[in-house]
């Protein structure tokens, strides 16, 4: 049965989608709502993402140093450990994750409150390609623009380990700066990077899916909107494993 | 002028619509009345092909949607307008940017064009241009009525399809929507269908009414002698409301 209702929602994504990425109707109508897009998804999404990033650096650092108090570790390990753990799985990967609850439930509820009030149905009854309207340009929007949320991610984590130094005791700044430029993979950008434009697809499109087929009332688009964050999240997780597996292994 | 012919229509097993055949001419009000539950809402959504008819024809000038391809399917729709229940105006646009969405989607218009035009539509259904840049939950149900009439005929459609025009409003405002929708469909020469279980309604503009109980199309008529049938359901139906069957009582009682 469950692999019945999966194999059903795999289905209807798939149809979905391939109504989705089909011509606009109108090209003038998709650039007018791309950049509305961009703000509403990721530009408004910038405050959390640095917030978040601070906090979690300087804590990142902290729990590190306290936990490594081993001398024959050497003084600028907290800085590579906060770095390379910022990079490779925070920014990209958990950022994500936070930003499948903020995004993607603002997606769902904002679609699934147009389904319910057959706002969809009047594009529909048009002759508009509703699917396509209303989901490409936030799809467009999300993916081209999360590697920048992910880099700024990664540039205030970093300066939030740095203000260990400035604020505490338990670490020297001078220390932290050379951990974080010890031993410096590049790959490791790009690989988050990569990883988050499969993360920001699957956050719009999964919440695009879910908001698009709700049904009922108000308590159904509350109910799609959970199930947009808590599928996407763990899909996420799951394709985490896939390409980390494929791009480090 | 829009012909359905044997459409039936089941949702997983269950039988909604039986064989139903009706005629709705244009220039004419055709209601489709009938008690919530009967099949009106899903004989409309079928007419339109938001549902899918399992079997018959539905026949938009000779041309039958079952056997329209997408594309043909989408470049119908651009001949119809809708009215919705609950208007389904889009939040995020100004009033007059509703009305101006169907041209900026489907007209070559330059924006200049496209502003006129939906500010002439906006004027013809009695909107004043203080409203036109409120957003949709500015204004009231009977003006948020009004815009979507608007929006609907911005692109001068053939068909005009009104599922209960009338939910939510008094009575008052209810009559105001109704004669305007009349009005247009007489003026443009539309073929108006319209779903409604108001008696009001179908008192003032019903010129071609069908009645529908339990999926089956129970009577055919009009207004005229929609009181003269000898028809149980249909009688239950109309005689519904205490007023009706006071009037009747007196009228028996005067015989």
């Amino acid at each position: 049965m469950l692999l019945v209702t999966l194999f059903k929602h795999i289905g209807s994504y798939t149809l979905l989608m391939s109504k989705v990425f089909s011509k606009p109707d109108s090209w003038r109508m998709f650039f007018r709502q791309f950049p509305k897009e961009m703000e509403k998804l990721v530009v408004n999404s910038l405050g959390i993402v640095i917030i978040i990033s601070v906090f979690i650096g300087f804590i990142m650092t902290v729990q590190t140093k306290l936990n490594t108090s081993d001398p024959l570790l050497p003084t600028y390990a907290t800085g590579l450990v906060t770095r390379d753990t910022l990079l490779l799985e925070f920014s990209s990967t958990i950022m994500c994750l936070i930003l499948a609850g903020k995004v993607g439930s603002n997606i769902a509820s904002e679609i699934g409150t147009m389904r319910i009030t057959e706002q969809i149905d009047a594009l529909e009854i048009m002759g508009v390609n509703s699917a396509n309207y209303l989901i490409l340009p936030k799809i467009a929007a999300f993916v081209l623009l999360i590697p920048c949320l992910v880099i700024v991610s990664m540039a205030t984590g970093l300066v939030g380990g740095y203000f260990v130094g400035i604020f505490t005791d338990i670490l020297t700044t001078a220390d932290y700066m050379v951990g974080i430029q010890y031993a410096f993979i590049p790959y490791y950008i790009f690989y988050s990077v990569v990883k988050t434009l499969f993360f920001g697809f699957i956050i719009a499109s999964v919440s695009s899916y879910y908001g698009y087929y709700a049904y009922g009332g108000a308590l159904d688009v509350g109910k799609a909107s959970t199930n947009a964050v808590v599928n996407s999240s763990v899909i996420i997780l799951l394709f985490n494993i896939v390409i980390t597996n494929l791009m480090l292994n | 002028m829009i012909e359905v012919k044997g459409v039936n229509k089941s949702f997983e097993g269950n039988q909604v619509l039986k064989n139903i055949s009706a005629t709705f001419e244009s220039g004419k009000m055709n209601l489709i009345i009938g008690q919530s539950g009967s099949g009106k809402t899903v004989l409309m959504k079928s007419i339109i092909g938001l549902h899918t008819a399992d079997t018959g024809k539905i026949l938009y000038d000779g041309r039958n949607l079952l056997d329209m391809r997408f594309k043909e399917i989408k470049e119908l729709r651009k001949e119809v307008g809708m009215l919705f229940q609950g208007s389904a105006l889009f939040d995020s646009l100004s009033v007059l940017e509703n009305v101006i969405y169907p041209l900026e989607m489907f007209s070559s218009m330059t924006r200049q064009e496209m502003v006129k035009r939906a500010e002439f539509c906006l004027v013809r259904v009695n909107l004043s241009a203080q409203s036109f840049h409120l957003s949709p939950s500015e204004i009231s149900g009977g003006m948020q009525k009004r815009v979507a009439i608007a929006r609907a005929i911005a692109l001068n459609p053939k068909y005009l399809f009104c599922d209960e025009p009338n939910s939510g409003l008094d009575p008052i405002t209810s009559l105001v929507i109704d004669k305007l929708i009349k009005e247009i469909t007489e003026e443009y020469n539309i073929t108006t269908i319209v779903n409604t279980h108001d008696m009001n309604s179908v008192m003032e503009v019903g010129d071609h009414i069908i009645f529908i109980n339990k999926g089956v199309m129970a009577w055919e008529g009009s207004r005229n002698d929609i009181f003269d049938v000898e028809n149980a359901a249909l009688n239950e139906f109309v005689f519904a409301s205490e007023l009706y069957q006071k009037v009747k009582k007196a009228e028996n009682l005067g015989k």
